[in-house]
């Protein structure tokens, strides 16, 4: 066979089993985009490149599975640069292609020559520059086997325009990359965590992404069930433990509820499952758990010992070990710890004032859950809305909620809804946003038109960036700088002129009825919900506090 | 530029006339690494990232294997609580193959340190 390099890229990809690539061409990609129209591959065009890069982050976290996003050389890979570092820290399998001046022209500040390999160093699992065609053949197969394996994680390939025309002679395709076989757990570490939970009179579990991407979420359940387990989980573990489910206590961290927080400082033994003890989860890390022996069972060997040093860290793919430990379990009753916990529950559930209205926080999020049902997917950036919507939203199933957790990207919301919605054209995406988020990646409504995904934006406008201001308050002695947007535009004028349909909550006389016939309508839409200019999220931990000092709302009001 | 070179960079010479280097303490990796123009900034980067010094490089292709498609490193580092966790993180690198100790303990940076 004889392939040029972008001919080569595009029908690994299509071996890869990619149906749907986001991205935006430019000079030193254009080979690749030449080779792309003869595939069966469906190109989304994006409005910028970080947008493209949230989009294949949508496909990748809603099935678990690698995503394509492509860039040109220079701005093209700069813009993408966000949505790989994010992909980076929530651990999202990615595979971004980029263009980049030809061989002879690096090194030389060419036009839009940028240091792509150099720059993404930091930020991925792995990086490549391409240096001829053939070693594509080696390097697309291993980037998928890369980003799929273990922990996963982003992969940048970088590749010369030069690279993209050469042509190149082989006699076999490779082998599609696909993820190794997961790392097992050695018997006996099982055998001592059989054991600790088994003496253990208060134990908790704990349970992060990496519980999803691992697809344990059954047997957490199972787990749970069978030995009487209180389960609590961090930003991202949501979805992986139904929202109703008796042991489930929510999550835990910044803005856990009370009744989550609580049961963390008097369990004896914590399970920790395909978490990696982030701050915003544990509070002050010292303080974290200080009664608990911690069992921390992780992919990723670097993790284990990493913030908190376990009694026993293991390292092993989650549903391997669960796999492994659910046989040698005996059902234990807990019957007193489930009562404290029980107690703590009834004691400090989480309040959600306005949760009967769609025009308060709390509120939008519960009536569109109640308009959409469970087979909805979530998507949300990066503020208070990010927040209420983990407090409150009933999540029931793994992947069902996409959130910015490590990086705290604002503008990941829109895009990634979209491309969730084009890997499950079945499903309604909706997405929950601010003002300040929303603006950081708007012009994709454009693409959500263009590709008539079934996306609903629900913007909770308080024409603040909301969670800057509400630390300017608790914490700067109301000294509010900077975190007020003094012109507010009108954001449904804004998606009419993009061709989605919206609708206004402030402006109507039943917003109820208005929220739900817009969520039910076909095809992208927007509905803009002004709120309370100086709603907060509560509770709320200080930053750098331990995770007891926990803030409410009203006792904070009486206390100003 | 060529007149530069052949003068040699001025700097700081010791009593004998040329640099004084020393071989400080610690603990020497040894690495088996892909032999690639980026592997070294993958390690050297790692290091950077993590706040922590390497005080010594020593890296030649492996002679093991034909074309010098690996090579070896040796790090001398300092002795550190963080170290375990820097080695985890070394091993994670795709480019890295192997890690361990060297036995030869400091011997190849003392013998560089002549050379110095």
């Amino acid at each position: 066979m004889k392939l040029t390099g972008a001919q080569l890229i595009t029908q690994l990809l299509e071996r890869q089993g990619i149906t749907v690539v986001a991205g935006i061409p430019g000079g030193a990609n254009l080979p690749l985009y030449d080779a792309l129209r003869d595939s069966d591959i469906r190109h989304v065009l994006a409005r910028h490149e970080q947008g493209a890069g949230f989009i294949a982050q949508g496909m990748a976290r809603v099935t678990g599975r690698p995503a394509v996003c492509l860039g040109t050389s220079g701005p093209g890979a700069t813009n993408l640069l966000t949505a790989i570092a994010d992909a980076k820290l929530d651990s999202v399998p990615l595979v971004a292609i980029t263009g980049q001046v030809p061989r002879a022209m690096i090194g030389t500040d060419a036009f839009q020559e940028i240091d792509t390999y150099g720059l993404t160093l930091p930020i991925t699992k792995h990086n490549y520059l391409v240096r001829s065609a053939a070693e594509l053949l080696e390097v697309i197969p291993e980037a998928f086997r890369i980003a799929a394996s273990g922990r996963p994680g982003p992969v940048v390939i970088d590749v010369p325009k030069d690279v993209q025309n050469e042509f190149v002679t082989f006699e076999r395709w490779p082998e599609p990359g696909r993820a190794e076989p997961q790392r097992q757990p050695a018997d006996e570490d099982i055998a001592r965590v059989a054991a600790l939970l088994g003496e253990a009179r208060r134990p908790l579990c704990l349970i992060g992404g990496g519980v999803i991407a691992a697809g344990a979420a059954t047997q957490v359940e199972l787990l749970a069930q069978k030995t009487s387990l209180p389960v609590a989980s961090t930003l991202l573990g949501l979805g992986a433990m139904p929202h109703d489910h008796p042991l489930f206590l929510g999550m835990i961290g910044m803005h856990a509820a009370r009744a989550t927080n609580l049961p963390l400082e008097e369990c004896d033994l914590l399970l920790a499952l395909g978490v990696r003890f982030d701050d915003r989860a544990t509070g002050k890390v010292a303080q974290f758990c200080p009664q608990a022996r911690i069992v921390h069972i992780d992919v990723d060997a670097s993790e284990l010992g990493k913030i908190k040093q376990p009694m026993l860290g293991i390292e092993a793919d989650v549903a391997a070990a669960l796999a492994a430990l659910l046989p040698q379990l005996r059902p234990r009753p807990r019957r007193e710890w489930i009562a404290e916990v029980a107690a703590l529950r009834a004691a400090y559930p989480l309040a959600m004032p306005g949760s009967e209205c769609p025009c308060e926080p709390y509120g939008a999020i519960r009536q569109s859950a109640a308009c959409l049902g469970n087979d909805v997917v979530v998507a949300s950036d990066v503020g208070q809305h990010q927040m209420w919507a983990a407090q409150a939203f009933p999540f029931s199933w793994p992947r069902q909620w996409l959130t910015s957790g490590g990086l705290g990207t604002m503008g990941f919301g829109l895009p990634a809804a979209i491309g969730a919605a084009l890997a499950m054209p079945e499903r309604t995406v909706v997405c929950f946003s601010g003002d300040g988020s929303l603006l950081m990646n708007i012009q994709e409504l454009a693409t959500a038109a263009e590709e008539g995904v079934n996306v609903k934006v629900v913007l909770l406008n308080n024409a603040h960036l909301g969670l800057v201001r509400q630390q300017q308050q608790l914490f700067y002695g109301g000294r509010y700088h900077a975190s007020r947007f003094h012109a507010e535009p009108d954001f449904a004028a804004i998606a009419r002129g993009f061709g989605v349909s919206a609708c206004d909550l402030g402006a109507v006389a039943e917003p109820l009825a208005v929220l739900h016939r817009a969520l039910q309508e076909p095809g992208p839409g927007l509905v803009n919900v002004p709120i309370a200019h100086d709603a907060n999220v509560y509770p709320m931990v200080p930053p750098g506090a331990a995770n007891r000092e926990m803030i409410e709302g009203a006792s904070h009001a009486s206390a100003a | 530029m060529q007149a530069q070179l052949e003068r040699g960079v001025q700097g700081n010479p010791g009593a004998s006339g040329r640099r004084q280097v020393a071989v400080p303490a610690g603990v020497v990796l040894r690495l088996l690494v892909r032999n690639h123009p980026g592997v070294m900034s993958h390690i050297c980067g790692l290091f950077a990232r993590r706040a922590f010094n390497v005080e010594g490089i020593v890296c030649l292709p492996a002679d093991d294997v034909a074309g010098g498609a690996r090579s070896v490193v040796l790090l001398l580092v300092n002795k550190d609580q963080r170290l375990e966790q820097l080695v985890r993180q070394l091993a994670k690198l795709e480019d890295v193959l192997e890690i361990g100790h060297d036995a030869g303990g400091n011997a190849a940076f003392t013998a560089v340190a002549g050379c110095l």
